[in-house]
């Protein structure tokens, strides 16, 4: 007799393991199988030891502009090892902490690779083969997604890095190819640019980061070129070539292939679902361009089977995963007032320098949405507090619907901007319109109060711009 | 522990009443069954029965106070040995219990309308302030909109719901809000706003604030002139049978207990329960789903007091004597004047009777009562001139003018009621069979 669960989930990354700890909260008998690590890409492979890397990265920056602030050092140098060793050990710190919060909160954790295995069940394959099936009531596949490679584009786990090779560095490269200008992409940039390395950024559409607001694009651009990147937009690699040491890129920039060698090549080129080998043959489940089909409460097409976070598509964000874990379970348990995910409230942040944080709507999508908008914005270089810090450089821009007062859309270029943007993202779920955040005090003197001088400007009232 | 009075709901549809008057002070002991307040909904003012004994301990909605939410906590009752410091610790700790025993089987209705669902009386609607923007905006009231957010806010997605279904089913919409909810505003006025003029003119007046039930006279009238399609079929009737019939049957009489004074009223509900058996077509109602037709004849009568107009019932009249209508007409009457009526007593009729013959008037179309289909409006029964064969002659005649609701009676069904009425008011001796 194979153990009986209420509910099930695969995969112990930010979506998996939340889902995990609310199901048990709300009184089911909760499994969670995981192949790897707990805490998942975000944990291990993403989010925080990528944070951990720029940290190190910053210092060193800030280091080189000592004398700026009246300090001196000689002799800067860095340990690579040692800024990978610290990553890594900040990841296994956290993953622990997610074994401990499952204990605690009385989820049984599976180590091996979960599979669908008929109706209700699942077959747990462990590294030494063994096999287990395991009960559920309600399944949730919360597999995640892995770096996408193209027949052209594939890393050789030397030279040409995915973002897991990217973080785990065995020596400085003198000279790196960073492909795709997504968020991914623009970190491990910035992480190598500030350790020294010569990078340049090869993007296949018109601008960089082409997710966020044109005009943030725009300053980032300017602020990397500044920085000593070298960008080249409106371009792809065709081709890879291995060389002695090197690794000969093809860029095509439409008129014309320019062919240069590079030490090392990072892929951050997108990202794809992780729905092989899951067991997905057989059930109604729909996957559609690598992604699996689910509807605004996470439901698949096969009854009690649930699909959340990366491996259901855009945007690939920790938080994202998180928040559809909560809504999937409290639908489940048939909690009242769930209410889907709104797209246009999560908040999206890159950590490079300067950092950039958004949510909402561009200026160009509101426009093309039909809304007639009116746009407030403030600098960096007009407040004290930025002054202070030395950081006089970014924008912070706020989008409203004119007819409704609905903040629309927010975007954040500068210093610590993506510790900032939950201000907006909480007036986006209040619900705020600009009169509410107009008539918000902010504390002085701070990077915030950049905040409520853009909702000002917005509307004309600006007072210190 | 400390027990909770909450605000009783006095009817299925009630969700909120006016707190009229405490009859017990604070810390007045209560005995069960002790009547503590008077709640004054729509039309009624109605008795609040402690269900359980103790010390009044605190009074926390004053009287006089208007919207009372159903059970908001208007007040706690102590048991043996505590005193009102426990107050603070126990309000909504213990199971709560409603003022009157006898509600609690219809309050469940009520307590199923979404919460937040908030009045006119200045309590709070909780809304978000984009969801208000644009209910202000777009001319939604935000006290019709259900709430979807958290605790049941307001938000965006529901205003605009709200906007689409007001789009889409203008008409249908409004009965619908009708029935589901009691909402106590009476609709917005339209055209010219008369204070306004009033004041722009320097035109004397006397400002007296509606009352509950002017409201509701205003709401549901509105509605009914403007939603149902009226017509209208006048009839005379020759009472000079049914005179002679009222004066042989008055004279019978017994002193004292038992006595009766049947008045032409009296006989004409009589008249139209019997013929309402007779053509039952004409005794019922419409719905967007279904006609409804009553198999007993529950006549409202419309009573004019102080306050307003109200529409007592006299259930089963088909089954009832002129005496026990009479009675029951002179009870019902005296405590509509006096605001006591029970909900049950004046709301669910089948067929409406409006009668302005005391007043000398001769004939009038009246208003149908929703969601009943007809209304008759009885004129004053008067000395006529009459052709009989051929001859000019005086008999006593009354107008009646039947209202009546096209969707679900057509003109052939009201005239054949009318005819049936006419048979027996000329002919009463009919009401024997």
């Amino acid at each position: 007799m194979s153990q009986q669960f209420d509910l099930l989930v695969i995969g112990g990354g930010p979506g998996g393991y939340v889902a995990a700890i609310r199901a048990s909260q709300l009184g089911m008998k909760t499994a969670l199988v995981e192949r790897e690590h707990l805490g998942g890409v975000c944990l291990n492979w993403g989010c925080i030891p990528t944070k951990t890397l720029l940290r190190s990265s910053e210092i060193h920056h800030l280091l080189h502009h000592l004398d700026a602030f009246g300090l001196s050092a000689d002799n800067i140098r860095f340990d690579l090892d040692k800024i990978v060793k610290r990553s890594r050990q900040v990841a296994g710190q956290l993953s622990g902490g997610i074994k401990h919060l499952l204990k605690k909160n009385k989820v049984t954790v599976f180590d091996g690779l979960g599979k669908l295995a008929g109706k209700g069940q699942v077959a747990v394959t462990k590294s030494d083969g063994a096999t287990e099936t395991l009960s559920a009531k309600h399944i949730i596949l919360a597999t995640g997604a892995r770096a996408r490679v193209m027949p052209h584009l594939k890393p050789d786990g030397k030279y040409i890095w995915t973002a897991r090779e990217a973080m785990t560095p065995d020596v400085m490269p003198k000279k790196l190819l960073v492909i795709g200008s997504g968020a991914i992409g623009i970190e491990f940039a910035s992480f190598y640019r500030n350790l020294g390395a010569d990078v340049t950024v090869v993007e296949m559409v018109d601008r960089i980061l082409p997710a966020e607001d044109e005009e943030i694009s725009a300053l980032a651009r300017k602020a990397f070129e500044k920085q000593g990147f070298k960008i080249i937009t409106g371009a792809k690699v065709d081709q890879l070539v291995p060389g002695p040491n090197t690794i000969e890129a093809h860029i095509n920039q439409g008129d014309k292939i320019v062919k240069e060698s590079f030490d090392r090549v990072v892929l951050a080129i997108g990202i794809v679902g992780n729905t092989e080998n899951i067991g997905l043959e057989g059930t109604k489940v729909q996957v559609d361009r690598g992604h699996i089909v689910v509807d605004e409460y996470l439901r698949t097409a096969e009854p009690g089977v649930y699909a959340l976070g990366d491996v259901v598509g855009a945007p690939w964000l920790a938080h994202k995963a998180s928040h559809e874990g909560i809504i999937c379970v409290e639908k489940i348990a048939g909690i009242k007032d769930v209410h889907p995910i709104k797209t246009s409230n999560i908040p999206g942040c890159t950590y490079c320098m300067p950092q950039i944080a958004s949510v909402g709507l561009s200026e160009a999508k509101a426009k093309a949405a039909g809304y007639e908008i009116k746009v407030g914005r403030f600098p960096f270089m007009a407040n004290g507090k930025a002054i202070a810090l030395g950081e006089p450089e970014g924008l912070i821009k706020t989008i409203f619907d004119t007819k409704t007062g609905e903040l629309l859309g927010a975007h954040m270029i500068g210093t610590e901007v993506t510790e900032m943007i939950q201000g907006y993202v909480i007036a986006k779920t209040l619900e705020s319109t600009e009169k509410e955040l107009m008539h918000t005090i902010f504390p002085h003197p701070t990077l915030s109060e950049m905040m409520h001088e853009s909702v000002l400007d917005a509307y004309g009232q600006a007072i210190h711009f | 522990m400390t027990i909770n009075i909450l605000m009783p709901a006095l009817s299925p549809t009630m969700t909120e009443g006016k707190l009229a008057n405490w009859l017990k002070k604070e810390g007045e002991a209560v005995k069960a069954g002790d009547v503590i307040a008077e709640i004054e909904t729509d039309k009624a003012t109605m008795e609040v029965e402690a269900v359980d004994e103790g010390i009044l301990g605190k009074i926390l909605i004053p009287a006089g106070t208007d919207g009372v939410k159903v059970n908001e906590l208007i007040a706690v009752l102590l048991e043996d040995g505590e005193d009102s410091s426990a107050i603070g610790a126990a309000p909504a700790a213990k199971p709560v219990t409603n003022g009157a025993a006898k509600v609690e089987a219809t309050a469940a209705p009520v307590t199923a309308a979404p919460a937040g669902k908030i009045t006119d009386n200045g309590a709070r609607v909780f809304a978000t302030p984009l969801a208000r923007r644009i209910a202000n905006d777009q001319g939604v009231t935000l006290q019709n909109v259900v709430g979807t957010g958290p605790n049941g806010r307001i938000i965006k997605i529901d205003v605009e719901a709200a906007m689409r279904n007001k789009s889409v089913a203008p008409v249908a919409a409004a009965p619908a809000a009708i029935t589901a909810s009691t909402p106590v505003s009476a609709p917005a006025v339209k055209g010219p706003d008369a204070k306004k003029l009033s004041d722009a003119y320097g035109m004397a007046y006397d400002l007296v604030p509606n009352s509950k039930m002017r409201q509701v006279i205003a709401r549901r009238l509105s509605e009914s002139k403007q939603t149902v399609p009226h017509f209208y079929l006048s009839l005379d009737c020759e009472l000079d049978a049914l005179l002679a019939l009222r004066q042989d049957l008055n004279g019978r009489s017994p002193e004292g207990k038992g006595s009766y004074k049947l008045s032409v009223n009296d006989f004409i509900i009589k008249a139209v329960a019997a013929s309402l058996i007779r053509v039952p077509a004409a005794n019922s109602a419409y719905t967007d789903e279904a006609a409804l037709f009553y198999k007993h004849a529950d006549i409202s009568v419309a009573v004019a007091t102080p306050t307003g107009l109200i529409t007592p019932i006299i259930k089963k009249a088909e089954t009832k004597g002129l005496a026990t209508i009479s009675s029951e007409m002179k009870d019902l009457a005296v405590r509509a004047r006096d605001g006591k009526l029970k909900p049950e007593e004046f709301q669910g009729g089948s067929f409406s009777i409006s009668n302005l013959g005391m007043f000398g008037v001769k004939e009038f179309a009246a208003i149908i009562n929703p969601p009943q289909a007809c209304i008759l409006a009885v004129g004053a029964g008067e000395q006529r001139a009459v052709v009989r064969k051929g001859a000019l002659a005086i008999a006593n005649v009354m107008t009646v003018t039947l209202s009546v609701d096209h969707r679900v009676v057509d003109g052939a069904v009201g005239a054949e009621f009318l005819a049936e009425f006419k048979k027996i008011v000329e002919d009463p001796i009919k009401l024997v069979l």
